[in-house]
């Protein structure tokens, strides 16, 4: 599992069938110093997650278990808020962050 | 997943025969601003995308878990279309814009 | 198996059923000699470490949901043990015993 934050939302009509309902979030990793690690990634989430929100999620194969309907071909998956995430004497949660913003836009 | 553009097709006679009737899609990663990355896949296509959809791919075994691919040779599957996407509320990418 | 430090502790209150009662800690995957060599990971405690201690993670299914008695947990990373030491070529370059 991984630490992360969701910074966007993605529509897709077009799915492989057993994904009805399921949503599909930007995730931006975080390290435990809650800066970003590495780049952005798509998760399906089932979650009520929504954009700002730490969460915590799981890559591989491991990411369609997580889900009601297993077999679909997903690679990531939120599992869980993070409420807090204590690490180096902070609050990774508890600490300002910035929504990256779409270019262009202020 | 990553955020893909599809790029091209690839076109291979000679390949194994657990791969035949499969659609090969030649994918460039993109990131969340949209931003083309130097980055690229062969990823079997599951969804009936074409060159220039931006599409989901996902890779690893998770791959393997769709009827086109099951118990096949396969590492990357495009299994989303994208219509949009947004940060922070407002729209990086409008499949429907134009 | 990878070796790891734990740097921290994550409280999850929503998450799903199978996380529910698991301790979650950020680890991170050190060289032997301690130095960091890859991403931050989260990963099920199985065995009641905490912040500091250098220890053992499994990352992989099949061995996951072994150890959580679960065929169908969708986990991957859990925590199996404490390292004492590590000798590499002949010579420890980490030893907690002697801490």
């Amino acid at each position: 599992m991984y630490l992360g934050r969701v910074i966007g939302r993605v529509v897709a009509t077009t799915q492989y069938k057993g994904m009805e309902g399921v949503k599909l979030q930007i995730v931006q990793p975080l390290d435990e110093d809650g800066a970003p690690q590495g780049g952005s990634l798509v998760c399906c989430s089932e979650l009520a997650t929504g954009p700002g929100d730490l969460i915590h999620y799981e890559d591989g194969r491991e990411a369609a278990v997580a889900l009601t309907e297993t077999y679909v071909p997903v690679d990531a998956t939120i599992v869980g808020f993070v409420e807090q995430a204590w690490a180096n004497d902070q609050d990774i949660a508890a600490k300002a962050w910035t929504a990256p913003k779409a270019k262009g836009s202020r | 997943m990553l955020i893909a553009k599809v790029v091209g097709s690839v076109v291979a006679s000679q390949k194994d025969e657990k791969l035949t009737d499969r659609k090969f899609l030649v994918c460039q990663v993109h990131d969340h601003h949209n931003e083309p990355q130097n980055q690229y896949v062969v990823a079997v296509d599951s969804v009936g995308a074409g060159t220039g959809d931006l599409v989901l791919y996902a890779s690893g075994s998770s791959a393997r878990q769709t009827e086109l691919t099951d118990g096949r040779p396969c590492d990357a599957v495009v299994m989303a279309i994208i219509d949009s996407w947004d940060l922070d509320g407002t729209n990086v990418f409008e499949k429907w814009s134009d | 198996m990878f070796l790891a430090e734990v740097v921290g502790t994550v409280v999850s209150p929503i998450q799903i059923p199978m996380l529910d009662g698991k301790k979650l800690l950020i680890v991170r995957p050190v060289h032997p000699d301690g130095t960091r060599t890859a991403k931050t990971k989260i990963a099920i405690d199985g065995i009641g470490a905490g912040t500091g201690d250098r220890v053992l993670v499994i990352d992989e299914g099949n061995s996951a949901r072994q150890l959580l008695g679960d065929p169908d947990a969708p986990a991957r990373t859990v925590i199996v043990g404490f390292v004492d030491a590590v000798e590499v070529g002949g010579e420890l370059v980490f030893d907690h015993r002697t801490d």
